[in-house]
């Protein structure tokens, strides 16, 4: 039986509850059952956002169960290094590479960008960092994120869904206005993706 | 056809599938999306409102169902207090309609004030609850809701958790029938309450609780699996924690899933506590049935022994998870705990805490009011809304924060016990029309020396940006009269009355600082809409003339301002273009925003 778990992770105002709705409808596509839960409401100003995704049989609990994920999908680095632990042995973690500094920062308190970055490459043995400021350039729009992220992960193979069904799933639930733009940021992401896991 | 719904959608379309005709509520996390959701679909056949508060919200279902019509009123469990005096006599009263109160309760809690029990008020006002595990469910048991309504002719309450409300799922929606929009109130002594009706309809209540009990026994809902001498109960998201567990060791334990809390099953409890040394309760929130059936255990002579909450085994507080409860299962059944190897903790983290966007208005007013207060003794009380955030660093500018509408009330009795100091109360527009115009009264009259500072952004921004009186617009996408907070200060007899934009530095201080003057009630209003409803103007710049002073970052901790390099820099994604900054830049080095500068 085909499953699959993701926690998509970053910042208020990066998209992550649509990516998550995007990839569990693309689950739907294909025939499974899907689940998704996170947590929204304060978490919108600024604030961390965490969505989890579980695809398949025997889901019962919305949410995860710790270290049991295939994907760790971060949009911010900080973000992916704080939720590490929920990846099973073996699965992937894909992370967009800029960091976002938290207003806390500004006030003071440290944050250290590469020692976070050398956590990463050091605990997460399947890692892909996406460039995502030189992705979101080529698709000329700040607010695709979202959707170049999940076909970065879906190009690096994370998923067990075929690229086709996340661009059915975008044509059936995107508003006509954004379908375009986000075909084209999931393509981008995605030969991203599958060049970077090429040898 | 399956659809990937919400949580609340999937309440809202299984109310609508159960022919609702009409849905009142007022917004609180996590409950608000149920009335949205059906505001989104209606063809215009329900009556869908947001109320001025749960209490009236409550009485207006509860007209509608005297009617015959199903109604529904929604609202999160801090909500259900405002709201608890029409739901305790109505539970005397009844309802010939079907009348479903959804209540959201909140472990954590993740958005609210308490992690009170909406179970627990259930068995207060001796009415039904109903209390889903998924969304799936959630969609299947709000008709179940109505139809136990209708059929017993009292409220219902329908209890999610934050878990169950906004977590989605592939949910099976079926058409929905043709509701006739026919209903007439038929007059009848037995609508007006009375003590010598009371006392006849608390026989019967307690009555129908009896009988319920029995009744709950055999809803298949709430159900027994399994065998053994140990024995596991498990309700709402708990159970979809604990089957992720307990799926995956079939046979090691009797399970009892429950969905009514109360009446307690407790013919079903009792086979289930057949043959069982030892249970163990899941539940978040109140040990509720933990508490029944270790009553029940008494009542019947049964020797079992009990863990959930009482005795320690499981947290009375915060929310559960699938970890927290494998771990229980796992001591309960005496399972060797195989730990895995723990991941390499990260290096130091960011801190993210929810701050008030770029461009927030409330910035500037509780900046001005900081300004115009500074060298004096002033006290300040906030409410409940987006402006709580007003309490974290740089600003520091709420001092106390209760419940909805307690900020001009709590500044009365503070002022009349602490002499000299000023108090000053923040109140946002959607609270002020919540709970905030009594508190108002009551200054006036008692003669009070307090300043009313009211927050009005032109929407109710924190739960998601619904419409209030004062808007314009209802639900039901008509205009409707705006309720003018001005005219209703004055009318209230406050004499003092401003009205300033936030934005405007120089003159929001002055007004605060004239209305802290006047000895008694003043009040300022600070309009400005919510950036989130408004269209950005363009970022500002920071020019040469910058010394990285760090003045802006330091004052008003905005998001769109950060330091880097030696520099202070303006993220472009963020800004607004407000012009706070701009009008406290010692040096004039940022240029643009908005023209207060």
């Amino acid at each position: 039986m085909r499953s699959f778990s993701c926690l998509l992770s970053g910042v208020g105002g990066q998209g992550i509850v649509l990516a998550s709705k995007l990839l569990a409808q693309t689950a739907m596509e294909t025939g499974m059952p899907a689940m998704t839960c996170e947590t929204i409401g304060m978490a919108q100003r600024g604030g961390c956002v965490v969505s989890h995704v579980r695809a398949g049989e025997n889901c019962f609990s919305p949410m995860i169960p710790q270290g049991t994920a295939d994907v760790l999908l971060g949009f911010e680095p900080a973000e992916a290094a704080r939720h590490l632990r929920i990846l099973a042995p073996g699965g992937i973690c894909v992370t967009a590479s800029r960091a976002i500094r938290p207003v806390t920062a500004s006030l003071g308190a440290e944050y250290d960008g590469d020692a976070i970055l050398e956590y990463l490459r050091l605990h997460a043995p399947r890692l892909l960092l996406v460039e995502d400021q030189q992705l979101l350039a080529k698709v000329g729009s700040p607010k695709c994120l979202n959707t170049i992220m999940i076909g970065a992960a879906a190009g690096a193979g994370a998923f067990d869904l075929p690229a086709e069904s996340f661009l059915d799933a975008i044509k059936a639930n995107f508003p006509s206005k954004y379908i375009e733009m986000n075909l084209f940021a999931f393509q981008t992401g995605y030969a991203y993706g599958k060049k970077a896991v090429t040898p | 056809m399956k659809k990937l719904l919400m949580g609340n959608q999937a309440i809202a379309l299984g109310a609508m599938h159960a022919g609702v005709s009409l849905v009142s509520g007022y917004p609180g996390t996590p409950s608000t999306e149920v009335l949205e959701t059906v505001a989104r679909n209606n063809d215009g056949s329900i009556y869908v409102e947001w109320s001025v508060n749960e209490k009236v919200a409550l009485e207006v279902a509860a007209g509608a169902a005297y009617t015959g019509a199903r109604a529904l009123v929604t609202m999160k469990q801090v909500g259900l207090n405002v709201a608890s005096d029409p739901l305790m006599s109505l539970a005397y009263i009844g309802v010939k309609g079907g009348m479903v109160v959804l209540v959201a309760d909140d472990p954590g809690p993740i958005s609210s004030q308490t992690e009170q029990d909406t179970r627990r008020f259930a068995s207060y006002a001796k009415i039904p609850v109903l209390d889903p595990t998924s969304p799936q469910e959630a969609y299947e048991m709000i008709g179940e809701a109505f139809a136990l309504s209708e059929r017993l002719g009292t409220p219902v309450l329908f209890r999610p958790t934050t878990r169950v409300c906004h977590a989605c799922q592939d949910v099976e929606v079926l058409e929905n029938p043709q509701v006739s929009g026919d209903f007439r109130f038929e007059k009848d002594s037995k609508w007006v309450i009375f003590p010598r009706l009371s006392y006849q309809n608390h026989i019967k209540l307690e009555e129908r609780a009896v009988q319920l009990s029995r009744e709950f026994s055999a809803y298949p809902r709430n159900a027994v699996t399994g065998s053994g001498r140990r024995g596991v109960v498990a309700s709402g998201v708990s159970y979809a924690y604990a089957m992720e567990t307990l799926s995956q060791m079939p046979g090691e334990a009797k399970l009892m899933k429950l969905a009514t809390a109360y009446p307690f099953p407790e013919d079903l409890a009792l086979r289930f506590l057949e043959g069982l040394d030892e249970v163990l309760v899941m539940e978040e929130l109140d040990p509720v049935i933990e508490d029944q059936l270790t009553l029940l255990c008494g009542k019947a002579f049964r020797k079992v022994v009990i863990h959930g909450k009482r005795d320690g085994f499981l947290p009375h507080a915060g929310e559960y998870s699938v970890e927290l409860l494998r771990d229980a299962i796992d001591r309960f059944l005496h399972i060797p705990v195989a730990s895995a190897p723990p991941t390499a903790p990260p290096p130091s983290l960011p801190i993210r805490p929810p701050v008030l966007c770029a461009g927030c208005p409330h910035r500037a007013s509780f900046y001005a009011v900081k300004q115009a207060m500074k060298g004096q003794r002033a006290i300040f009380c906030g409410d409940i809304g987006c402006y709580t955030l007003g309490n974290a660093q740089p600003l520091d500018m709420v001092d106390t924060c209760l419940c909805m509408g307690a900020g001009i009330t709590m500044a009365q009795g503070l002022a009349r016990m602490e002499k000299g100091a000023h108090t000053i109360s923040f109140t946002g527009d959607s609270t002020f029309f919540h709970t905030g115009i009594p508190g108002v009264i009551n200054a006036v009259y008692n003669q009070h020396d307090m300043t009313l500072v009211i927050l009005d952004n032109a929407t109710t921004a924190m739960t998601g940006h619904q419409p209030h009186p004062g808007i314009g617009t209802t639900m039901m996408r008509e205009v409707s009269t705006k309720v003018d907070i001005a005219a209703v200060l004055r009318a209230c007899g406050v004499e003092h009355v401003a009205t300033v934009d936030p934005l405007d530095l120089p003159a929001a201080i002055d007004a605060v600082k004239a209305a802290v003057a006047h000895h008694g009630v003043s009040a300022v209003i600070f309009r400005s809409p919510c950036i989130a409803v408004t269209k950005p103007g363009k970022p500002v710049a920071i020019t040469d003339r910058c010394v990285g002073c760090q003045r802006c970052i330091r004052e008003i901790g905005c998001p769109a301002l950060t330091w880097a390099d030696g520099r202070v820099f303006v993220d472009e994604s963020l800004c607004t273009g407000c012009g706070l900054c701009t009008q406290l830049c010692p040096t004039h080095a940022i240029e643009g925003g908005a023209c207060h500068a």
